[in-house]
């Protein structure tokens, strides 16, 4: 018999103490390029004046020189799978079902990558360096987001 | 003593938004010019340190992203403080003293714009009793502000004095970003906010950064560079739960001084206090005399940027110093709820 009420409701695991915060977030000045130019169904990367280097999306600097990017540089939808992965795992809320490959696409022109997927060949079929192409969406979807993009698929079919 | 040199300092206009700027765009001019001051490669520096907090902005990771201001190629040795950068020189000014590093870029940012501060900052609260209930900054400083009244400890006048000499201060500071002078008449007409506070008594709520370059005083002499000297720095916290604290005292920030090596011959010092009240509370923590010039550079009522304007203490004093305004400054720094933690660093002139 314990004299401790508490004790005999034996210890508290768990509280809630739900708390909400609202943003006006803002994506930075050089992103702010890249989303309107997206909308408009175009891709906008910015160099850097010191390495050259073609940045897409672009927050604004270099990363490996420190200095901020200048000049808006206009890319094609066409590019070249730097890295991909073969995701086999679903994933909660995306309507994509596995199998289904995520690479990292380089643009022509551009010396960084971005996440997206490809379609129109088999997962087994997909190899580094392979060209691929935008698929859009209809322009009536355009948004600001990559996504307005489909995914990717291998330029001129399925070979390489 | 060490021999640790601070060589530069660089400061962005502090202002109320800062528009859609994103923490790279804001962190990048700072870190430049605060480089091409003291004329030290990116490469001569041995140690990046940082301090910020991702909830100002709402943006996870936006002290990761930052590092793309950094240049940080070949890879950096980098750290990163969920405080005031004040505390990210601590931690580099503790490698400098073990003999890890010999020269350090420490930076703070803070774009506290884009929601709404004094809610966010109840997120510091303890998780239990206190975060519950979601009590804003302001409504907590209040209530030191009335313990200190009741106390004895200030007077209405002299809280309208602390915002007078802010403003006045300043007027000579152009990145600060309260510079209008008030009189004594005007602040006295002025209506509560959250009682006893007047929206004059509260720090603005600011966007910017802030960069400083620290070094051995060897190096800064080899260089040419003039520079302020670190004697000292420490830093205390009190109890997480306010009502275990007396709120009209700071004897963390007296024994953090104490540390760091208070003396008598402190010329001026520059203040964390982002509420009138807590200027006259560390003043009397302290133990200051009257002679002694209370924030040169305007203080935290002119421009608050979370998680730098505490570096900017130390930054803003050691550029007095280097004006050759002074030979001995106090810089303090604060975080947590109504001056809970205090940092406190003894400068003078080389």
């Amino acid at each position: 018999m314990s004299s401790n009420p508490n004790e005999s409701a034996g210890p508290v695991t768990m509280m809630q103490a739900p708390l909400y915060l609202q943003y006006r977030f803002t994506a930075g000045t050089s992103s702010l390029s890249f989303l309107h130019a997206i909308k408009r169904g175009r891709l906008i990367g910015r160099r850097c004046p010191g390495c050259e280097s073609v940045y897409i999306p672009c927050r604004g600097s270099c990363a490996r020189c420190g200095v901020a990017t200048c000049d808006n540089i206009e890319l094609t939808d066409e590019g070249v799978i730097d890295k991909f992965t073969v995701v086999h795992i679903p994933i909660p809320n995306n309507p994509i079902k596995p199998p289904f490959v995520v690479a990292h696409i380089r643009l022509n022109g551009a010396d960084n990558a971005f996440h997206h997927l490809i379609g129109e060949v088999d997962n087994d079929k997909v190899k580094l360096g392979m060209k691929v192409k935008a698929v859009w969406r209809p322009e009536s979807e355009w948004d600001y987001g990559l996504d307005n993009i489909r995914y990717f698929k291998p330029l001129g079919g399925e070979h390489d | 003593m060490t021999d640790i040199a601070i060589v530069s300092y660089a400061q962005a206009p502090m202002v109320r938004d800062a528009g859609c700027a994103n923490e790279v765009e804001l962190i990048m001019p700072v870190i430049n010019e605060a480089l091409q001051a003291c004329g030290l490669a990116r490469t001569d520096i041995d140690f990046v340190c940082s301090g910020s907090a991702d909830y100002l902005q709402g943006a996870p990771f936006a002290f990761v992203a930052g590092v793309d201001a950094l240049g940080a190629f070949p890879p950096i040795k980098e750290s990163h403080v969920e405080m005031d950068a004040a505390w990210a020189l601590y931690e580099c000014y503790l490698k400098m003293l073990a003999g890890d590093i010999d020269s350090a870029l420490i930076y703070g940012f803070g774009k506290s714009s884009p929601g709404n501060l004094p809610e966010v900052l109840s997120l510091q609260l303890d998780p239990y009793y206190l975060q519950p209930l979601c009590p804003d900054s302001v409504s907590l400083a209040a209530l030191q502000a009335r313990a200190m009244l009741d106390a004895g400890r200030c007077t209405r006048e002299q809280m309208n004095e602390v915002v007078i000499n802010s403003r006045r201060q300043a007027q000579k500071n152009p990145r600060a970003q309260l510079r209008k002078p008030v009189s004594q008449e005007q602040l006295q007409a002025e209506v509560d906010w959250i009682a006893p506070l007047k929206k004059s008594d509260c720090c603005p709520i600011s966007d910017g950064a802030s960069a400083l370059v620290i070094c051995r005083e060897s190096q800064a002499r080899e260089m040419g560079l003039p520079y302020a000297r670190v004697v000292g720095m420490d830093h205390r916290i009190e109890s997480h739960m306010l009502g275990f604290r007396d709120l009209t005292d700071s004897p963390s920030a007296r024994n953090a001084a104490k540390s760091a090596g208070l003396h008598n011959n402190i010329e001026a010092a520059e203040l964390h206090a982002p509420f009138s009240h807590q200027e006259i509370l560390l003043r009397q923590s302290l133990g200051l005399s009257e002679n002694v010039d209370i924030n040169p550079s305007g203080g935290a009522l002119a421009g608050n940027v979370m998680m730098a304007a505490g570096l900017d203490r130390i930054g803003s004093m050691a550029a007095a110093i280097l004006r050759g305004d002074y030979k001995f400054g106090l810089a303090h720094a604060t975080s947590g709820p109504c001056l809970q933690q205090n940092l406190v660093t003894i400068l003078e002139a080389a």
